[in-house]
């Protein structure tokens, strides 16, 4: 067997649970057993199963309506119901309410052999897709990595050392220099590459949303909290998790990080069991983190923690050689998903693409390509497809702070689309998250309607 | 040296008794010896079922068991159950003294086919080898030849050998190779 399957057997008879939990020991499972739907649910609440073997008749809450607690609990768990009292009207409600087999007691030995090897087969299936996808998503993303300077060849040389390594690295370079696609190679090339990658974006979160987000919660840990669901951290248990933004989590938050970061176990919100996970974690920031623990905002003991080796990205101004090679890429990934047949950008476009700045680095570059492959026309982009404005020399009347500038732009940005943030991010050329932090941080305020 | 007990309850055959016993002699490196005591099985028999209850067969037996054997398997030609399950081949109480087999389902005859007490003999060997390993402590072993293969119906047995894989043997302190 690929992994030891859990399973859960439900059942008021003692001998049934008995021998079941015997007969499923041998054959090198996890076995656990209940003798009612109540303890059952509240067993699932603590831990998830794999295979729940529950009985159609028990004193209190019966199989069916136990069987419909768990689908609100865990989609993914297989149930099978029992029963010594078969009838086809209960086997067809238990089979439309989701349950994956009806079986009647006394089971024969090969059919319940038959029906749990059948199960782990599906549970295998299951965890193979999703691996599988995992993998699928990091091997494009890594294909994504466009950069032939000597800049960006270093940092690949970085990761492809780095990634062979269990040790924690911290990421740091501009918004849209493409950190998370770093973190995503390193996944991709290292031991864990078979695990998953859990990307936590910690600004987007406010400071209770993140820390049900990274160690999950229990049934009932606060309004709203209706199931209990597995945090990131569990979920990264043997991969990889990547916590973008590093630098916004609350001071709170950072004692925390650090106890899972040393212990590696951690408690749901809300719960009580000490959850155990196998992770590695990678983190990023634009910002100087060496500079926010010196004005204590960051903890010492943490930056230490987490800077074991750290991967600069160069902003694009620095490595404008890169600049036609990632064009080029993404002129020929809008074309294709436009359909239009512009295969090419002319010498006046490359000139002035490789003369402006990018303070949003590639993800401007990308947004620009992708408007200029809308308004452009075939066969080739041209400069006048590019919304890059040249510079006049003259400041804006009343700005002279580069803070007072990105403020008020932000702001007419903004309003333009009418606080629309995904607009605003999209025209502004920088992310969702990036456009939250930059709004928290100049204390931007919408306009009452 | 360990002692192993074949227990009949109700089998007379002694010639295939005898073999039994050379076998698992062999492959336990034990002192194996038949032995009967006074149990009635018929006491046992579910009428709904027409089945004998394995569990309390093995339940009331247990006081009885000889001092000095190490393990005991008692064999019987009744159809064995217990309540989840349609039948048994046999059970066995695991890292304990006590397994119970039974020889109903292994007689080709129960599936249409003529007597062989070849297949008969070899697969009794196995069903007794097998629950001794559970009375040894080990559980089903993925490997598709040794005798710790679970086994859900005779095919099963016969696709199997009567021997324990290294791997299993290992796991017995007698039979390790230092003990040995």
């Amino acid at each position: 067997m690929p992994r030891s399957y859990s399973i859960l057997i439900v059942d008021d008879e003692i001998s049934v649970r008995d021998s079941l939990y015997n007969w499923f020991t041998d054959d090198g499972y996890i076995v656990e057993v209940a003798e009612d739907a109540k303890t059952a649910l509240n067993m699932l609440e603590e831990n998830s199963y794999d295979i729940i073997l529950a009985d159609i008749r028990m004193p209190g809450m019966d199989g069916l309506e136990m069987q419909r607690r768990i689908r609100k609990m865990n989609d993914k768990a297989i149930v099978i119901i029992m029963t010594a009292f078969a009838s086809v009207d209960s086997a067809v409600q238990a089979l439309k309410d989701g349950a994956y087999d009806y079986v009647t007691k006394p089971f024969d030995p090969d059919d319940l052999s038959h029906m749990i090897r059948n199960a782990t087969k599906q549970l295998n299936l299951s965890d193979e897709n999703e691996t599988l996808r995992e993998k699928v998503s990091t091997l494009e993303s890594v294909d994504d990595i466009i950069g032939d300077s000597p800049a960006m060849q270093n940092v690949l040389n970085e990761v492809e050392i780095v990634a062979k390594t269990d040790s924690t690295v911290i990421i740091t370079g501009d918004s849209g220099t493409g950190k998370e696609l770093i973190a995503r190679a390193i996944h991709a090339n290292s031991p864990r590459r078979y695990f998953p990658l859990v990307a936590v974006h910690c600004g987007a979160l406010a400071e209770s949303l993140l820390e049900s987000e990274l160690f999950g919660h229990a049934k009932g840990a606060f309004t709203g909290a209706q199931f209990q669901r597995k945090g990131k951290f569990e979920m990264a248990d043997g991969g990889t998790i990547f916590l973008d933004e590093i630098a916004t989590i609350s001071s709170k938050m950072q004692i925390e990080l650090l106890r899972v970061l040393e212990t590696k176990t951690f408690v749901r919100v809300g719960g009580t069991k000490e959850i155990k996970s196998d992770f590695r974690v990678i983190c990023a920031t634009n910002r100087d983190l060496k500079q926010m623990v010196k004005e204590g905002n960051f903890r010492e003991d943490l930056y230490y923690r987490l800077n074991v080796y750290n991967i600069h990205i160069p902003p694009l101004r620095e490595r404008l050689s890169d600049v036609p090679l990632l064009a080029g890429y993404f002129l020929k990934k809008y074309a294709k998903a436009m359909n239009k047949a512009i295969t090419k950008i002319d010498e006046s476009a490359i000139k002035a693409l490789q003369e402006y700045e990018w303070p949003g680095n590639v993800r401007e570059l990308e947004n620009m390509i992708e408007r200029a492959v809308v308004v452009g026309s075939e066969p080739a982009i041209t400069a006048k497809d590019l919304p890059i404005v040249k510079n006049s020399g003259t400041p804006l009347p009343g700005v002279e702070k580069l803070d007072d500038l990105e403020k008020t732009h932000i702001l007419q940005v903004l309003s333009k689309y009418e606080w629309n943030i995904s607009k605003s991010a999209a025209a502004l050329g920088i992310d969702r998250v990036t456009l939250y932090n930059k709004i928290k941080k100049h204390q931007i305020q919408r306009p009452e309607r | 040296l360990q002692q192993i007990v074949l227990l009949p309850l109700n089998l007379n055959n002694e010639e295939i008794l005898n073999d039994v016993r050379n076998e698992v002699a062999a492959e336990f490196k034990a002192r194996v010896i038949l032995s009967y005591i006074p149990f009635d099985v018929s006491a046992y028999i579910d009428a709904k079922r027409l089945q004998y209850d394995a569990n309390t067969i093995m339940r009331d037996l247990y006081p009885l068991l000889p001092a000095s054997a190490d393990k005991v398997v008692a064999i019987m030609d009744g159809d064995l159950f217990i309540p989840i399950l349609t039948f048994i081949f046999g059970q066995a109480y695991v890292n304990n003294k006590l397994s119970l087999v039974s020889t109903y389902r292994l007689l080709p005859e129960r599936y249409g086919l003529p007597p062989d007490e070849k297949i008969f003999k070899a697969r009794l060997v196995k069903e007794v080898i097998h629950e001794l390993g559970h009375n040894y402590g080990l559980r089903h072993c993925f490997q598709p030849v040794c005798v710790m293969r679970s086994s859900t119906y005779v095919e099963d047995i016969d696709l199997k050998e009567q021997h324990l894989c290294p791997k299993c043997r290992l796991k017995i302190p007698h039979l390790t190779p230092s003990a040995l």
